[in-house]
């Protein structure tokens, strides 16, 4: 039972953490500065959110174990986190997309969370919510200016719906420690939000014609895109190479 | 229990020249330092008066503070803790334990009037009592926020995100100022 809670909390922590980083490679580089400091206040946060889920699982681990030492000294196939986050920014509008798509799911895994029996978990998840409602509100009008804005704004988000859509799948395959929030009964929900987002924003899911998309899994057992090793490259090389470095 | 604990500073600390701490009304003693310690961010605000520390508790020799954070990722948090920490070996007391708890959860409704008001002599719009943050309807109507400048309601939105996890950033349409909201939360 605890190690079904350790590595779901993990999960929750590794996920909110590589989204982090991700959305943090903007500062600096957002098309206006308003919406530079947007991603990268939503970034500060999810690494709110992932430091209170690696604070959770260091204690439940015990010994040595600390928030730094989860997040700085475990391997590629040791992360859990969901394929979506760890996708590349590619352009304005991919990073947009997939901030909307997790955010959107996030909300809903998160209400149900915040009920549930593990207090801590729940404790965070109340607490973190209230952010995500932020997330979700300035992600999906973003995806609506750009949506329904100019033929090329239009194209990209296509572009990108292309790109991401078959790593939505997986948020709602449950792993097998994921015994929390049954997510497989949050897709209706998700589908229906996010149909209405992109409805709104002149835009379809692939699979509003009827055919499946594929699904991409495996993040969640620690089986990634090729894209993680690059990132925790970057996000562990100062403890990898200095062990033990401080500020 | 939903804690997490912070640093656990129990090692006794020798200070020269600090008076004894008094026995008598030890509780109201400590809470009188804690409205001393202001928030790095927004100085002018204590941390009493944004409603952070929500217990005090005295077990045996060691005093143990009770604070819950406003915003999960606010790097202002780990700093209120080691000034609480530094206020109370300030004056004399040893024994000092933080702990941070995320439940019940903060919201700005614990701001106390005082703190509202200091707030908007800073020049910083303070928050609305909490009622739009979950709505999560496309374009909602931005919410209405009274210019702490020129007191004109006249007032629009131009991010929802500002210098601080804590603040979204408004501009008055009648004195033209851009001035930092508190939002809600």
């Amino acid at each position: 039972m605890s190690s079904l809670l350790i590595d779901y909390t993990l999960h929750l922590a590794d996920t909110t953490l590589i989204l982090s980083q991700r959305n943090s490679e903007w500062c600096g580089h957002g098309p206006i500065l308003e919406q530079d400091i947007a991603i990268t206040n939503i970034s500060l946060d999810l690494l709110g959110q992932s430091r209170n889920f690696y604070q959770y699982a260091a204690s439940l681990i015990g010994g040595e174990a600390t928030e730094d030492s989860l997040a700085y000294l475990r391997k590629e196939r040791e992360f859990k986190n969901l394929l979506l986050v760890e996708q590349a920014n590619g352009d304005w509008g991919q990073t947009i997309l997939r901030q909307y798509l997790y955010s959107q799911f996030q909300y809903l895994l998160f209400e149900k969370l915040q009920q549930c029996d593990d207090e801590q978990l729940a404790a965070i998840a109340a607490k973190s919510i209230k952010e995500t409602a932020y997330h979700v509100r300035w992600s999906s009008e973003w995806v609506v200016r750009l949506g329904d804005g100019t033929e090329e704004s239009r194209n990209r988000m296509l572009k990108a719906i292309d790109e991401l859509w078959r790593y939505t799948g997986e948020m709602f395959m449950p792993a097998s420690y994921e015994t929390i929030v049954d997510v497989s009964e949050l897709k209706n929900s998700w589908e229906v939000k996010v149909n209405a987002v992109l409805s709104e924003a002149s835009l379809i899911p692939p699979s509003g014609g009827g055919g499946a998309v594929f699904m991409q899994s495996g993040g969640k057992e620690g089986k990634h895109t090729e894209y993680l090793g690059y990132i925790l490259t970057e996000l562990q090389y100062i403890q990898r190479a200095y062990p033990g470095a401080q500020w | 229990m939903s804690e997490l604990s912070t640093e656990n500073n129990q090692q006794p600390l020798k200070l020269s020249g600090s008076e004894t701490p008094p026995s008598e009304g030890l509780g109201e003693a400590i809470w009188a330092i804690l409205e001393t310690v202001t928030d790095p961010e927004v100085p002018v605000l204590t941390i009493t008066d944004l409603g952070i520390v929500r217990d005090v508790k005295l077990n045996g020799e060691e005093i143990e503070i009770i604070i819950t954070p406003t915003y999960t990722g606010c790097p202002a948090m780990d700093m209120i803790a080691m000034n609480i920490k530094l206020a109370l070996l300030e004056k004399g007391y040893r024994q000092i334990k933080v702990t941070s708890v995320l439940s019940p959860v903060w919201t700005t409704d614990w701001m106390s009037e005082e703190g509202k008001k200091k707030l908007k002599e800073y020049g910083i719009a303070p928050p609305n009592p909490r009622q739009q943050v979950c709505n999560n309807d496309l374009f909602a109507p931005a919410e209405a926020v009274q210019c702490p400048l020129c007191n004109s309601h006249h007032t629009h939105r131009i991010s929802e995100f500002g210098s601080t996890a804590c603040k979204s950033l408004y501009q008055c349409d009648d004195c033209k100022e851009p001035f930092d909201y508190f939002k809600c939360h």
